[in-house]
């Protein structure tokens, strides 16, 4: 597939001499919903606002659509649409006037039917003529996607876009962005929620220090790092393993009623066909079997604790 | 050029204006006024003529030139703090416009504010005082490049201010006392030798000087020397915004 954005040997060292960025190479492919996951402090704002022209990048060079970012920043940006983080909203402005200012500013014509097209797909055409002060953080939130969207960039940053969001809401803004992504749009979000990158994106980066420690589909990332966990639940407690047992490298759960087995699911032989023999021949009895898979979030945990 | 970028940033600033009427139009009329009442109604009717007309139509260039300076240097100044204080400055750097346009847009906006509020006094003074232009058409170049020269201004101080306090420092501390000591509501011949030397060294007193030639064809300053000094600082203010936003200072890091 096509890549959309190419980052190369990225690196921002700040004025105070922080390094928030080490070398990051990427590529984002277009359609897609890549979400960037990390740490607070671990960079993933800073690569968001370089990408976008706020920040400017100490080395490394990035394009979208094949144009430089610098040199041929007027594409670029036309390009992106941008949620920032922070509700950096002027509050005494009307949420119509706002929408359309920033369509203004991405050097569009005004076009009053798209925005109240967007406003009514981000439920806030009823609140069309109300002061942005007078709005809810969700409300907010969602005025920043509609100005995000109102120069219907082909780009969309979306910078920790479910915090302070209600539950209800996270999966009313999940749609809308699924929808975006469907209209062609191509996502790139930073959070904070591993469920959330989970539910909806196709790939995961995960950054930590500045530096990008994993790129993979969402499914095979869970797959290959992923362990997977057999719970047995025995039908008498036991207080000791059996020695025949003790190469499993099982644990005891519940008070001697259950044990737990790891293995990795990728591998050509699990284990489970031998310590389910081993057991029967031991005399223990089995009353349920269960397997868990480790989420996203173990891995992300695992990860960043090993960097 | 992004014409549609710098309409929306001129407009969306006019727009604040229009939200802030009491501020922005009818506080700086009020003022004015009270200055045309107290000095040019009633104390100026005891005070004999200067360079031949009277003292409430001496001080009205001066008193003009108060409020476009002072008026011109807050609308920018605050104009761009604003954005930068709520964080909403982020479209603006996000957006494919130039630094060029971005001073259009903020500069154009506030220099029309205080046009408006600078052709409401003049027409609020008439109701005081008499009030004869005699080069209207120099008179409207000064009230227009003052406009700007000191949007430009206000626009820097803006762009280098942290805080509130900082965008006030320059408007309160040292552009209202120039303006008072730079012969606004007297002429630098009234003044002891040497406070007339000092006075030379006041910037402000070249452009009120130029702005009263204008309106009576007499001041204490060659009318050139004044366009030449009120130019000589737009180009200061051009070059000095320029090497701000190119650095990216106060707004990128």
């Amino acid at each position: 597939m096509q890549n959309v954005v190419s980052i190369k040997k990225l690196s921002k060292i700040y004025d105070n001499d922080f390094q928030a960025l080490k070398n990051i190479t990427l590529d984002i492919k277009k359609n897609e919903i890549i979400a960037l996951l990390g740490p607070n402090g671990a960079g993933k704002t800073t690569m968001i606002s370089i990408i976008c022209g706020i920040v400017i990048p100490t080395s490394g060079s990035v394009t979208v659509d094949n144009f430089d970012i610098i040199k041929d920043y007027r594409r670029t940006r036309s390009l992106i649409g941008l949620v920032p983080q922070e509700l950096s909203l002027e509050q005494f402005e009307y949420v119509f006037n706002n929408v359309s200012y920033t369509r203004g500013l991405y050097g569009k014509p005004p076009n009053p039917s798209l925005i109240e097209k967007i406003l009514k797909d981000l439920s806030l055409w009823d609140k069309r003529n109300s002061r942005i002060n007078e709005l809810s953080g969700g409300m907010k939130r969602r005025v920043l996607i509609a100005k995000a969207l109102s120069h219907e960039p082909s780009v969309l940053f979306l910078d920790e876009p479910s915090a302070g969001v209600d539950v209800e809401l996270r999966q009313e803004m999940w749609q809308v962005i699924k929808d975006l992504r469907n209209s062609g749009v191509t996502i790139i979000l930073t959070t904070h929620y591993i469920e959330e990158a989970e539910a909806i994106a196709d790939r995961v980066a995960v950054i930590n220090k500045g530096e990008l420690l994993v790129v993979d589909n969402t499914s095979d990332l869970v797959k290959s790092m992923g362990q997977k966990t057999l719970v047995i639940e025995l039908h008498e407690a036991i207080q000791v393993l059996p020695t025949k047992l003790e190469s499993y490298n099982l644990t005891v759960l519940n008070n001697g009623l259950s044990i737990s087995y790891n293995y990795d699911s990728s591998s050509k032989q699990t284990g489970i066909t031998s310590l389910l023999q081993d057991m029967k021949e031991t005399g223990l009895k089995l009353k349920d079997l269960k397997t868990e898979q480790s989420s996203l979030e173990n891995i992300f945990v695992e990860l960043v604790r090993e960097n | 050029m992004n014409f549609y970028a710098i309409r929306a940033i001129y407009f969306h600033e006019m727009d604040r204006m229009r939200r802030t009427i009491g501020q922005s139009i009818l506080s700086p009329v009020i003022s004015t006024s009270l200055y045309f009442i107290v000095f040019g109604s009633v104390i100026g009717s005891m005070i004999p003529e200067l360079d031949g007309v009277s003292y409430g139509s001496f001080i009205v260039p001066g008193l003009l030139m108060l409020t476009l300076l002072t008026q011109s240097i807050s609308n920018s100044a605050f104009g761009i703090f604003f954005p930068k204080f709520t964080g909403s400055i982020y479209e603006v750097l996000a957006a494919p416009v130039s630094s060029l346009e971005i001073i259009i847009g903020f500069v154009g906006a506030s220099a029309t504010k205080s046009l408006i509020v600078g052709i409401i006094i003049l027409l609020t003074a008439s109701f005081f005082v008499e009030l004869k232009i005699q080069y209207p058409l120099l008179m409207l170049f000064l009230l227009i490049l003052t406009c700007l020269t000191f949007s430009l201004f206000g626009f820097l101080i803006g762009l280098l201010s942290n805080n509130f306090e900082q965008l006030q420092v320059v408007p309160l501390i040292i552009i209202t006392p120039l303006v008072f000591l730079g012969g606004s509501l007297y002429t630098i011949e009234m003044l002891p030798e040497f406070w007339q030397k000092v006075s030379y060294f006041n910037p402000v007193v070249y452009l009120i000087n130029g702005m009263r030639w204008s309106f009576y064809g007499a001041s204490d300053i060659n009318i050139f020397i004044s366009v030449v000094s009120l130019v000589g600082f737009l180009v200061a203010c051009i070059v000095g915004v320029a090497i701000v936003i190119s650095k990216g200072y106060g707004v990128k890091n």
